[in-house]
């Protein structure tokens, strides 16, 4: 009894990037022209063998690993039996009683900043499926093989999450994690990396969860969240007016907002699971492992640990900046240009540049200006070349493709104005100028300094250095 | 161990096969024999052993991730009953 509570375990599928299929020599690569990469083995022809990926079970490995999860010395493959026109075996080689990754666990940093402990309860490898087309091929379905026979890592969660924002929190990172370990582009339009949510509730005042249902369709983090919380409020209202939550498979529809029933039909799926007898089991050695092991990379809370205490900087900012490994390289690179000055750093990647960047919708990786480029104009700011103010112009600039900062500099005359004497001179002419504010000034009105400092920075476009201004200012305002 | 009629129809439906009334009973009896066979096995103390995924007593090779298969598309849908723009199609499928 007590307050509602909602339970939400996830379901990811994580498209693994190999070059070729898990069990076919055809190629994965994305975008091709219909059928031009299903081979025979994709097509379920009949006298094909399969014959097992390296690189997938090596990738598997690697996620098992940076879970802290067992990776199984033997596991077995297994058909899932159903009929779909884009799963033309009639059954999807995938993983059951023995996956090759165990228990694990990951951690999420909640809203409040706290950290929370989610389990996975498995990742196991599978073949993904072919599409299906519905547009109008007079009354017919086009079916494309060309994803069939995909490597996935199907990874499943411990219904361990209380809230839509703790279910994203969990995904984000997994989806961190398989970028970070390079198994995995993690592009979800392309549905490399797509989720499912298993959502179930316990109303206020009652004992028990009720029946779970799954989610599919999930292709954004918006639409998880959104998805979910639909879900929670549908089931509650269904069980607080006395009905009952049935199990199925429900469809997010981002148009409407909601989620419907996928299948019509109220049977439950019956997949008779059986060991497939082409494959044998799959053996991980200890020397295979500690090869995988030695590979590694520097994952995302190691290195964001890392980035507190090499760079001093603080817990949002180094979460921000190893969300994902590509920026976090990016913003080691500009490091490199301005050792003595990694919170400068860190303000400008995280300010200026993400804000150019989320204008156009571009990747880090996509970014016109590059670290080292960045890295440059920051110099010119720690050597007093140009103040902060002005290397804004300067970026503006060098995302346009002007050049890069000294040449932008040189080029509008940016250059800071330091020489006492000219700055003293300007400000002579200002004050001569405003003689009532400089009364006001004397008379007690401090404010005033700003007023004299803008007349000054506009005299110079903005050049003069504004700290000596500021000093020399106040002397001669006296 | 027996299957109903309604078992029997239940499998036929899973595995795609249409079975006429009159042939569910000779159905219901060859599978339930089956069954019979499994339970007998199944009768066998197997206490420690660990189960076997297959017949043979060895491990999976392992193939290298390089991509070698050619596009033979044309070929493969040469028996295809109907493509179009390179598609396969089938019956309208749609949730």
């Amino acid at each position: 009894m007590g307050e509602e509570v909602q339970k939400i375990a996830d379901g990811l599928h994580a498209q693994l990037a190999t070059k070729s299929k898990i069990f076919s020599a055809a190629s994965t690569a994305y975008g091709a022209a219909p059928n031009t990469q299903a081979c025979a083995i994709d097509l379920g022809m009949p006298g094909v063998l399969p014959v097992l990926n390296e690189k997938a079970v090596e990738m598997a490995a690697r996620f098992g690993l940076a879970i802290e999860a067992p990776v199984a010395k033997r596991s077995v493959f297994a058909r899932k039996n159903y009929f779909y026109p884009d799963l033309p075996k009639g059954y999807q080689i995938s993983q059951f009683e023995l996956p090759v990754v165990g228990v694990g666990h990951l951690d999420i940093t909640l809203e409040d900043g706290s950290i929370k402990r989610v389990g996975v309860t498995r990742a196991h490898l599978e073949e993904d499926a072919g599409k299906s087309l519905h547009e109008d091929f007079d009354g017919m379905s086009g079916i494309d093989l060309n994803r069939a026979g995909t490597p996935l890592l199907e990874i499943v969660s411990e219904p361990d999450m209380r809230s839509a924002a703790e279910a994203v929190a969990y995904m984000k990172k997994i989806h961190a994690l398989v970028r970070y370990l390079e198994i995995c582009d993690g592009n979800m339009q392309e549905g490399s990396f797509r989720c499912d949510a298993n959502v179930s509730v316990r109303p206020k005042g009652q004992d028990e969860f009720g029946t779970r249902a799954e989610i599919k369709n999930l292709n954004s983090f918006r639409f998880v969240e959104k998805a979910i919380n639909f879900e929670v409020e549908r089931q509650i209202d269904l069980l607080e007016s006395g009905g009952k939550v049935v199990q199925e498979t429900r469809l997010y529809d981002p148009d409407k907002g909601e989620t419907r029933p996928m299948r019509s039909k109220e049977e439950a799926n019956d997949y008779r699971y059986f060991p497939d007898p082409d494959l044998l089991p799959l053996e991980i050695t200890e020397a295979f492992l500690k090869k995988v092991k030695a590979g590694l990379p520097e994952l995302p809370d190691e290195k964001k640990q890392r980035f507190m205490d090499d760079y001093a900087l603080n817990d949002y900012d180094a979460a921000v900046l190893t969300a994902s490994r590509d920026l976090a390289d990016y913003y080691e690179d500009v490091v490199k240009n301005i050792a003595d000055d990694p919170k400068l750093a860190a303000n400008w990647v995280m300010g200026e540049l993400s804000a150019a960047l989320n204008k156009e919708n571009l990747d880090i990786s996509e970014s016109p200006v590059k670290a080292d480029a960045l890295g440059g104009l920051l110099s010119r700011i720690k050597d007093d070349t140009i103040s902060g103010k002005i290397a804004k112009e300067v970026f503006e600039a060098m995302w346009q493709g002007e050049g890069d900062a000294d040449a932008i500099i040189e080029k509008k005359g940016l250059k800071q104005i330091t020489d006492t004497g000219a700055i003293e001179k300007i400000i002579d002419e200002i004050i001569e100028k405003n003689p009532q504010q400089l009364e006001q000034y004397r008379s007690g009105k401090d404010k005033l300094l700003g007023f004299f400092v803008g007349q000054v920075m506009k005299a110079t476009q903005g050049k003069a250095n504004p700290g000596q201004v500021n000093q020399l200012l106040k002397t001669k305002l006296k | 161990m027996s299957l109903t009629d309604e078992e029997v129809n239940k499998i036929a439906n899973l595995a795609r096969l249409k079975i006429n009334p009159e042939q569910v009973p000779e159905y219901a009896s060859n599978l339930s024999s089956i069954l019979d066979l499994v339970e007998q096995m199944n009768a066998v103390d197997t206490t420690g052993i660990e189960p076997m995924a297959h017949p043979q007593d060895v491990a999976q090779r392992l193939r290298a991730d390089v991509a070698t298969e050619p596009d033979q598309r044309e070929l493969f849908q040469a028996i295809a009953p109907a493509t179009e723009a390179g598609l396969y199609l089938v019956p309208k499928v749609i949730e």
